[in-house]
């Protein structure tokens, strides 16, 4: 009787096998990168201590429930408070607030219209952020985005005159190689502009 | 003569024995990198707002995420959140972050963000009751997670 020869496994369709593999793989593999606005909440404390802030350094903005927009008592568009936001911040309209026990300077790097009805230096400027409790929160949001947006953007108008460069590329180029004179830059310009932004209460 | 006869030359065909490595390659890719949800939504999946101030969130280990969207079903109105697999109440809110901090070494606590992944049709009430609960328990570093893009119009209608 003749021996038959066990022939050798078929290995054409392991592409196909694999293929579905990786289709499968390929449809269920998410890779989200969740970004968002990054905001650090006010630490709470037991004191209440008033602190006296003149009327013409805080920017109000007041949103209500329809989604309708006040800054400073005039109805405005969402796209409208970067602008207004950038003019308030940078008007530099007095002195800044005293550091380390020396007196406070005016400020030489705004480029405002130093009005002085308005904000006394970018140090002292308060953005206030006032939302009623039905608000939605793609508004606000919205909001935030604008404020964030003009804080960047002083950022870089002033890093690029200082430095040549605009403070996103400082930062980037901070995270590949963190140095002490990038941070230091940074520092100084985020102390130049800092964000100062409050949330009273909602309207009920 | 016949034995120097020409060999007629065409171009030979590509192996494609190599296919089934490339294949595996990207597989194998795939299969590391795929992440499977671990969390099921409860909730509606929130429709994230649109912005372009967006910073990335380093350090993903460290994120504990709070969901703000409406409720599957369409006869409850209001807002619902979920932490981890389950709907909860504002007020449970530092017990999971309490939980959340348990699993983590102690020094990193201080790293930790909270990314509250909201839909744009959520009021701000409930975002600003779960910003009290986190100050409360100094919790103070969150991110309000966007999707990445410049027109903002979608955002309030």
């Amino acid at each position: 009787m003749a021996r038959r020869e066990i022939g050798e496994i078929n290995a054409g369709s392991m592409a196909d096998i694999a293929f579905l593999l990786l289709i499968f793989f390929l449809v269920t593999t998410t890779m989200d990168v969740d970004s968002g606005i990054a905001r650090k909440l006010p630490e709470k404390t037991d004191v209440q201590s008033d602190v006296i802030v003149k009327e013409k350094n805080v920017l109000d903005i007041v949103v209500n429930r329809n989604n309708q927009l006040l800054v400073e008592n005039e109805y405005v568009k969402v796209t409208d408070v970067k602008r207004l936001a950038m003019k308030f911040i940078d008007n530099g309209g007095g002195i800044g607030t005293p550091i380390d026990d020396k007196p406070g300077e005016p400020c030489d790097y705004c480029g405002g219209e130093k009005d002085p009805n308005s904000s006394d230096h970018p140090t002292k400027a308060i953005i206030s952020l006032q939302s009623d409790r039905g608000t939605t929160y793609g508004m606000y949001i919205s909001i935030q985005n604008e404020i964030e947006g003009a804080y960047t953007e002083l950022r870089n108008n002033l890093s690029k005159k200082l430095y040549g460069r605009t403070y996103d590329e400082l930062l980037s180029d901070y995270k590949d190689n963190p140095s002490k004179s990038l941070q230091d830059k940074i520092d100084d310009l985020k102390n130049k502009y800092p964000q100062i932004i409050t949330e009273p209460e909602p309207i009920k | 003569m016949s034995k120097f006869k020409k060999k007629k030359k065409g171009l030979p065909a590509i192996s494609t024995a190599s296919l089934p490595d490339i294949v595996f390659m990207l597989l194998f890719f795939f299969m590391v990198s795929t992440t499977m949800r671990e969390t099921d939504l409860l909730i509606k999946k929130p429709v994230l707002p649109v912005a372009s101030e967006v910073k990335k969130l380093e350090l993903k280990s460290l994120v504990s995420t709070i969901y703000i969207g409406k409720s599957k079903d369409t006869r409850i109105a209001g807002d619902k959140i979920q932490v981890n697999d389950k709907i909860v109440e504002v007020k449970d809110i530092p017990s999971f972050i309490f939980s959340e901090r348990a699993l983590r070494k102690e020094d990193e606590v201080k790293f930790m963000t909270t990314s509250i992944k909201a839909d744009k049709e959520a009021s701000v009430g409930t975002i600003l009751d779960i910003k009290e609960q986190l100050r409360d328990i100094n919790a103070l570093k969150i991110s309000f997670s966007t999707s990445r893009g410049n027109d903002l119009s979608s955002n309030y209608k």
